[in-house]
């Protein structure tokens, strides 16, 4: 279909907004409502996503509020959408809303500057319910100490407000001065966008691409954005199987993956993936494809044998997540094609399954050591285990030694004792601002310890 | 004292000025002030070396920038490259022929839009060569490479008593810095006025410092600069000296191009280019006899102060004042120094030094009552000042051993120590790879600045015909609730609602000469201040009325919005209106400077501290000893705010503290590579705490029934510093818990699983 030339629209605090042409589509949502909006309640404290000062919230169609880091969405992401800032909230009176007062009366603020992003935190968890330190992960208060803010949000109520109209948003290319950004409605579109323009930026959740533009102030002249494409925002879950798009929002993953009991491991480490605002935007197709050596969910992935869907203009190819990851920040993309989709396998039941983290903090931290496991047992023996670590070399990777280690022996102390041991032998970590590499290696092999203290008899 | 729900006055819990303002986003900071007309933006070249001989800045890359409208390098300055506190050390704003730290600033460049600036200050390619950096703090202190000469405090004969003492210990540890991470970054918007005269929009905690370091760069006379300063998105000393060379920097460009320029600091280059807490090495030797007396000390505190001096003399001077903390050692000899290396000038962070210091006497105390088999609580009380032990610091000033005494037993009880120390001792004994902690501290801090020409404030108050009230004083709003209570020390004074006072945004033009908000002395002084300047006005009223009504002046009395002398009544606003027509001022400057504090620096002697703040705490934490993973599961506080002008605002000051403190301890890690580029430039690499950090159950309690004893207003006390330091409870907490005998700071995973394993 030829791409459809026209304005960025979207419904700010329920009134239809049109930008005006030749507006950069990749302008950031935070400096678009700090500049030409002029509403000046949405704060930058970082520009990484991390501080929340700048969330707004995105309501979606069927009454969700998701958070998110307006330092990292982009406009052209925006199109559609529905956004409310904390200029938006009002009570039934039309003065502060209640979520508002409690902050002030729950001496909830002191500085005041992270207050309008815990607000609209605040606002979306009473709807979205949950622990009040998931919702908090990611916000940061340097003054408080947090307890006041925590019981605001154990107090609230959803106000019941339903979303606001979506607007019509028949667009999918916003073009700017050197800028094209498409907006994709289907995969044959996106991979004809794809052949043509190898270049361009493969634009998913933008929790990675978007600090190039909130904190380096790139440019870039192309953009394919991918969260217009339905092939890759679908979330299937079958009998023994979970296939998740590459669009698809890890807040979205979230849910089906805390539905389904065999995978709690994985949703617990999810729980730790950023944070709800991060999760809001980012997809299992950003960290695939940006195969960073610590991305957080690969090596679950590796552990359960996931195999991705690729789609190119030839057709499409499957392949298992362990091989895809090449090297460090490379894969097995060839020019033209994306990734579709993901196929997370249950683990086989009985199996022991475990998705480990090790942080500095617990909360919205990036990984030190990331471990996961599938450990099979048959007759008393280790039949089969998958062993996969990330943190700890160019990629992630499964850590063959251990596993070998491993088979064919009960599951002992003993046991887990030599697989550990083979595991801090076979890994040559890096020493950074998260770790030593001597620290890495120990805490590596102690992550598979601990399961085995966690867990000293299954099957 | 009224403490009826409509009571607005000292001692009424009423909430942070703008609360209401902030939750709904009205709330205007530095960078939320609408835009004037023409407005420049500025961004800074920052040094991509640590250390290294730098050639004349070649500033045409910049200029070419499309958008650029000016470059500015240190040879554009018409008066002095000098951002030193009071112009004493030469410290440039902006490099000349040497580099001294990655990040340091190089040139200003000045655009239409701030991208263009970036792009702008990001074109030019500084020539440096490249020379060692110097990066670690033992290096300097082994080299001799010092700041300032060292301050040596000294009492009896340390070296001899150690010599003869029955048992000697030596030790040595580190503590890391902080970065202040305020959430508001560093920001400055100057704009020019008549004959270039400028107006300068500042987020700092000392307007007054901006005026004097942006005067000097400019070449003016101060009367020519004027500072405001409504609210700072936080401070926490960051914004003390810091926001000065920020803000002169836009004043300079301002200059130059004759418009308007703000400079706002993104995350990486505040966190790069601007002074954090001063990291410490410790080294000591103690002499102890087998009760855990402890009969002599020496110690060396030496502290990175970064490439130049900035504020490390009043920090070092906290740390050697609090080396001994709340304890007594007879003979004692404590060396603080200041280092130089090639990092940022490090500066003032909430305690100023005393964090540090009070670190080394838990150092001390741990070790003692590891080798006796003693806990390190009886130690501390063994050697806790007052009481059977001697009460006067090595510096002369006596503390006050009942209070001590009382936070500590009260804390100690509230936090059931006795019957938890079982419970954690049982659940060791039970686990093999999860370990629990207990931990305590006390704690006496001084209240006061150490330079004594800072302990001065004024304010301005005026009372206009309606009765409405306008407060204007020397301190700054950073979010700590000083204009509340400053405003409800006035509405008492006046006997009315604290709503008729107007508080308005700090500025030089209104009160100069101040000192910074600094060194929880805030409501101290400004508190003074502005009651002088309340009763002065309130005097001439109740004369008026005395006359009208033929009684004494002493007689007339002002409450609940009235004024009252025997079966005579009118309103407040009444009497005003009255005033104005008698022709009686109602506006009042206030002055108020400590009375009593001294300091001797030669002989390191004197009674530098108005009064003491006490506080105790009682921590427990557990520990994964395969991963270091650790959580503060509980802690109790008990704070000294003497009679609380605000105990809600005091119980948030308290709270936040305490969990900064926690940050600085365990997870906030400051990261250099070997070329000496800090890497932890942001919070996704500096991690300070989250709401999951902090402790679940988490009892706080502010001391009752201690006023006082020193004339503070109200006979209040500072709160803003002294709870950050019961987080050192964490740190003995986290030794319990790994059971081991050294645990350098910030206590990470990675640092405990290293001491778990010995």
């Amino acid at each position: 279909m030829t791409p459809i030339a026209g304005p960025i629209v979207f419904t700010l605090n329920g009134t239809p907004r049109r930008l005006p042409p030749g507006i950069s589509p990749t302008a950031t949502l935070l400096d678009w409502l700090r500049g030409p909006a002029g509403l000046a309640g949405t704060k930058e404290g970082c520009a990484e996503g991390d501080c929340g000062a700048c969330t707004v919230v995105v309501e979606e169609e069927e009454g969700a509020r998701v958070p998110v880091n307006a330092c990292l969405a982009l406009l052209g992401q925006m199109h559609g959408r529905r956004i409310r800032t904390v200029e938006g909230l009002s009570g039934a009176d039309g003065g502060p809303h209640p979520v508002q007062r409690a902050m002030a009366e729950g001496d909830a603020t002191q500085c005041g500057f992270c207050t309008p992003g815990i607000v609209m935190t605040a606002w979306a968890h009473a709807r979205e319910g949950g622990d009040p330190h998931d919702a908090l992960a990611g916000n940061l208060c340097r003054c408080t100490g947090y307890r006041p803010i925590v019981e605001v949000l154990e107090a609230l109520h959803d106000d019941g407000v339903p979303p606001p109209p979506a607007p019509d948003a028949p667009a999918t290319r916003f073009e700017a001065p050197g800028q094209v950004f498409d907006r994709p409605t289907s995969l044959a579109d996106l991979l004809a966008l794809r052949a043509a323009h190898p270049e361009a930026w493969l634009l998913a959740g933008g929790t990675d691409l978007g600090l190039r533009v909130s904190e380096r102030r790139e440019v870039p002249p192309r953009v394919i954005l991918l969260s217009g494409v339905p092939e890759l925002n679908l979330l299937e879950a079958g009998p023994g199987w979970l296939r998740v798009g590459a669009a698809t929002s890890y807040r979205r993953l979230l849910a089906a993956c805390a539905r389904d009991v065999a995978l709690a491991p994985f949703a617990a480490l999810l729980r730790r993936l950023g944070s709800r605002q991060i999760r809001g935007m980012g997809t299992l197709g950003g960290n695939l494809g940006t195969a960073s050596p610590i991305g957080d969910a690969l090596p679950p992935l590796i552990a359960l044998g996931a195999t991705l869907r690729i789609a190119g203009a030839g057709g499409e190819r499957e392949m298992a997540v362990e091989s895809f990851l090449t090297g460090y920040r490379t894969n097995a993309l060839l020019p033209g094609e994306v990734i579709r989709d993901v196929l997370i396998p249950h683990p086989p039941a009985g199996a022991l399954f475990a998705a480990e983290k090790l942080s500095k903090r617990p909360d919205q931290d990036i990984t030190t050591v990331g471990l996961s496991a599938l450990i099979e047992m048959e007759g008393g023996l280790v039949a089969r285990a998958r062993i996969a670590l990330g943190g700890t070399g160019p990629r992630a990777e499964r850590c063959g030694p251990a596993e070998a280690a491993l088979a064919g022996r009960p599951w002992s102390r003993e046991a887990v004792e030599a697989a550990a041991a083979a595991l801090e032998a076979a890994i040559s970590p890096l020493s950074d601002l998260r770790g030593s590499a001597a620290y890495r290696r120990l805490a590596a092999g102690n992550l598979l310890r601990r399961l085995w203290h966690r867990q000293p008899e299954f099957a | 004292m009224d403490m009826t729900a409509r009571h607005t006055g000292p001692g009424a819990s009423l909430r942070q000025d703008s609360a209401l303002k902030h939750a709904t986003g009205e709330a205007r900071f530095a960078d939320d002030i609408p835009m004037p007309p023409a407005l420049l933006h500025a961004a800074l070249v920052l040094s991509p070396v640590a250390h290294g001989h730098l050639a004349p800045i070649d500033l045409s890359p910049a200029l070419a920038t499309p958008g650029v409208v000016a470059a500015i390098g240190p040879g554009d300055i018409p008066g002095r490259n000098d951002i030193a506190q009071a112009g004493r050390a030469q410290e440039h704003m902006l490099a000349e022929g040497l580099v001294e730290y990655w990040g340091q600033p190089l040139a200003i460049v000045v655009a239409e839009t701030r991208d263009a600036a970036l792009a702008g200050a990001a074109a030019v390619r500084p020539g440096i060569e490249p020379l060692r950096p110097v990066l670690s703090v033992e290096e300097a202190l082994d080299a001799g490479a010092f700041l300032m000469p060292p301050m040596v405090m000294s009492r009896g004969n340390a070296p001899a008593i150690l010599a003869a003492a029955p048992r000697r210990l030596s030790g040595t540890f580190v503590a890391g810095g902080q970065e202040h991470f305020y959430l508001e970054g560093q920001i400055a918007l100057a704009v020019p006025g008549e004959d270039g005269d400028l107006t300068i929009h500042s987020s700092t905690q000392h307007p007054t410092e901006v005026q004097h370091v942006a005067a000097r760069l400019l070449g003016l006379d101060h009367n020519r600069i004027s500072v405001q300063v409504r609210r700072l998105g936080g401070g926490f000393g960051g914004k003390e000296s810091n926001a000065s060379w920020v803000a002169a920097c836009a004043a300079l460009a301002a200059r130059r191009t004759g418009r308007p320029v703000k400079l706002r600091l993104g995350r990486k280059q505040d966190i790069a280019a601007t002074g954090k807490r001063h990291p410490m090495l410790y080294r000591w030797q103690a002499g102890f006899d087998e009760t855990g007396r402890i009969l002599a000390l020496e110690a060396t505190l030496a502290a990175d102060g970064g490439h130049s001096v900035d504020l490390s003399g009043g920090v070092v001077f906290r740390s050697v004042t609090h080396a001994l903390n709340c304890l007594d050692v007879p003979d004692v000899t404590i060396s603080g120094v200041a280092c130089k290396t090639n990092t940022v000038s490090n500066t003032a962070f909430r305690g100023f030094g005393g964090p540090q210091g009070v670190l080394l006497m838990e150092d001390v105390t741990h070790r003692v009552a590891r080798t006796l088999g003693l806990t390190q609580e009886a130690v501390r009380e063994r050697n806790l000042a007052g009481g059977g032990n001697g009460s006067h610091t090595p510096y002369g000033q006596a503390l006050e051993g009942d209070l001590l005494r009382r936070v500590w037993a009260e804390c100690r009880d509230g936090a059931d120590w006795a019957r938890r120390r079982a419970e954690v001792d049982a659940f060791n004994a039970a686990n093999e790879v999860v370990r629990r902690g207990l931990g305590s501290f006390v704690l006496a801090f001084g209240i006061s600045f150490g330079i004594m020409s800072m302990n001065q404030a004024g304010a301005l108050v005026h009372v206009y015909e309606d009765g409405s009230i306008r407060l204007n004083h020397g301190g700054t709003e950073m979010g700590q609730g000083l204009f509340i209570k400053i405003a409800q020390v006035v509405a008492g004074v006046f006997g009315v609602g604290v709503e008729r006072v107007r508080i308005t945004p700090t500025s030089t033009a209104e009160v100069p000469n101040t000192a910074p908000t600094a060194a929880s002395t805030g409501t101290d002084l400004n508190g003074w201040a502005a009651q002088i300047a309340a009763t002065t006005i309130r005097t001439r009223m109740a004369e008026l009325a005395a006359a009208e009504w033929g009684v004494g002046p002493e007689e007339v009395r002002f409450e609940e919005e009235e004024v009252f002398a025997g079966n005579h009544r009118m309103g407040f606003g009444e009497l005003a209106h009255r005033c104005v027509q008698a022709r009686i001022s109602l506006s009042s400057t206030g002055f108020y400077r400590t009375p009593g504090i001294h300091w001797d620096p030669a002989a390191m002697r004197g009674e530098p501290f108005f009064y003491f703040s006490y506080g105790a705490a009682v921590a427990e934490v557990e520990l994964d000893l395969l991963t270091g993973e650790h959580r503060l599961l509980r802690a109790d506080l008990v704070q000294d705010c003497g009679r609380s002008l605000n105990p809600a605002v005091d119980r948030g000051q308290i709270e936040g503290a305490f969990v900064q403190g926690l940050g600085w301890l365990t997870c906030e890690e400051l990261w250099w590579d070997e070329e000496g580029r800090l890497r932890t430039l942001g919070p996704s690499t500096y991690k300070i705490p989250g709401s999951r950090d902090v402790p679940p159950v988490f009892n706080v309690r502010l001391l009752e029934g201690a006023p006082s004893r020193a004339d503070t207003v109200f006979r209040s006390k500072a709160v803003g510093e002294p709870p950050l330091m019961l987080a050192t409870a964490v740190w003995n907490a986290l030794r319990d818990a790994a059971g081991c005998e050294r645990l350098d700071l910030p206590a990470t995973p990675e640092r405990l699983l290293t001491a778990a394993r010995g």
